[in-house]
């Protein structure tokens, strides 16, 4: 039971988007179609539950042992950005399907602040199910918390889509409009708020 | 170009946050109060500076192919200084910005500099251009955190002027961080979409 209430909490009620304010950039940039915003999340989620894995890994058994975590954001970014790189390399050897489906967002999310704000939340607090950090439980948390980024971005592309047929201001065209969409959607989103 | 155009560039014609679109989640984040907003841009200037000063000191020394990493743990390092220099003497702002300030490190400003002026440009050029990319930062912080301060909590730099029943909530929650943002976006292209109107308007005349 409170897995399920952690997913909900994570998916909705903690939007990493439209709550949370991480991984903007994305959300903005990769937002014009749905198609594509589909492929980014997928990514999203692949990259984040990977390196959550690996980053909490080594934060428990190097950095907090060796008491050395105030090290965390240099090994984190660096860890993540190796890490990207790699399956970059071993998707384009093993699935090059899948990898002509990702392999143009991967080079992007390893600037995208989602993946090493996460990773840097699951080892700082007691978020997740209230049992102090744990391995397993933040590999999950951040493979909800990307679901939740891919529900964003997938909501947000559909209304462009459509924005896109609309007369505006020549002033609010592009950011500004697609910023003031987000805010209505965020607005929605604030409806989950006492969820959990 | 000349010195002064070098700094000044950043402040309002290639503001990072209004006109470039860079560190987008920042801006919209710690734009709560006017005090955060002022502590983020102060953080993230001096990120600027010093990654634009050292990394320009070195550009002779870095090999090309790895010059990303070589930025990344550059940029890093000061972030990591400037973390435990603000844990250290400003805890209440260590607090309120949180996660953020670890997250200077993939603020697309710090390394968009980098990689675009710091690479190729002598290290006085560089550290002014990381001086005036870093207070244009501040300043679009501070215009968005005035206006969700003063709606949403009735108060400027924490002193509170209006009464508590006549604020407008939504302005300090998620929602009003992207409304705000969109329509100070707009307003500012729309500034700068007429001068250059206007500009051309004169060299035509001529």
């Amino acid at each position: 039971m409170e897995y399920i209430l952690m997913i909900i909490g994570a998916v909705l009620v903690n939007n990493i988007i439209l709550v949370q304010f991480l991984g903007i950039c994305p959300f903005l940039g990769v937002s014009s179609k749905v198609n594509t915003a589909l492929g980014m999340g997928v990514a999203v989620i692949f990259v984040m539950a990977l390196a959550t894995l690996v980053t909490s890994t080594l934060q428990k058994f190097v950095l907090l042992p060796l008491g050395i975590t105030y090290l965390q954001t240099i090994v984190f970014i660096l860890v993540i950005a190796a890490l990207v790189q790699m399956v970059e390399i071993m998707l384009k050897k093993l699935s090059p399907s899948l990898y002509q489906a990702l392999g143009v967002y991967l080079p992007l999310i390893t600037t995208n602040c989602a993946v090493l704000g996460i990773a840097i939340k699951v080892t700082e607090q007691e978020i997740i199910t209230g049992h102090g950090f744990n391995i397993l439980d933040s590999t999950l948390y951040s493979v909800a918390i990307a679901i939740g980024f891919t529900l964003a971005i997938v909501i947000f592309a559909g209304i462009r889509e459509q924005l896109e047929l609309v007369e505006i201001p020549k002033g609010m065209k592009g950011v500004p409009i697609a910023l003031i969409t987000a805010g209505i959607l965020a607005m929605a989103f604030m409806g989950f708020a006492n969820l959990v | 170009m000349s010195k002064l155009k070098i700094l000044t560039k950043g402040f309002f014609k290639e503001n990072p946050s209004l006109i470039l679109v860079l560190g987008t989640c920042p801006t919209l984040a710690v734009t709560t109060s006017v005090n955060n907003a002022l502590g983020m841009g102060a953080a993230t200037t001096f990120v600027l500076l010093m990654s634009n000063i050292l990394i320009s000191a070195l550009k002779n020394v870095i090999p090309d192919k790895v010059r990303i990493p070589c930025y990344i743990v550059i940029i890093a390092t000061f972030v990591s200084m400037i973390d435990l220099l603000i844990q250290g003497f400003v805890p209440a702002l260590s607090a309120s910005l949180g996660v953020f300030i670890p997250l200077i490190v993939v603020n697309c400003i710090v390394l968009g500099r980098a990689e675009a002026f710091a690479n190729k440009n002598s290290v006085g050029d560089s550290a002014l251009d990381g001086l005036g990319m870093g207070v244009g930062f501040t300043i679009s912080l501070v215009l968005i955190a005035m206006v969700r301060e003063i709606l949403g909590a009735g108060s400027f730099m924490g002193h509170a002027f209006i009464p508590s029943d006549y604020n407008i909530l939504i302005f300090v929650l998620a929602p009003g961080a992207f409304l705000v943002f969109g329509f100070i976006m707009a307003l500012v292209r729309h500034l700068v979409n007429k001068i250059e109107e206007k500009r051309k308007a004169k060299c035509c005349v001529k």
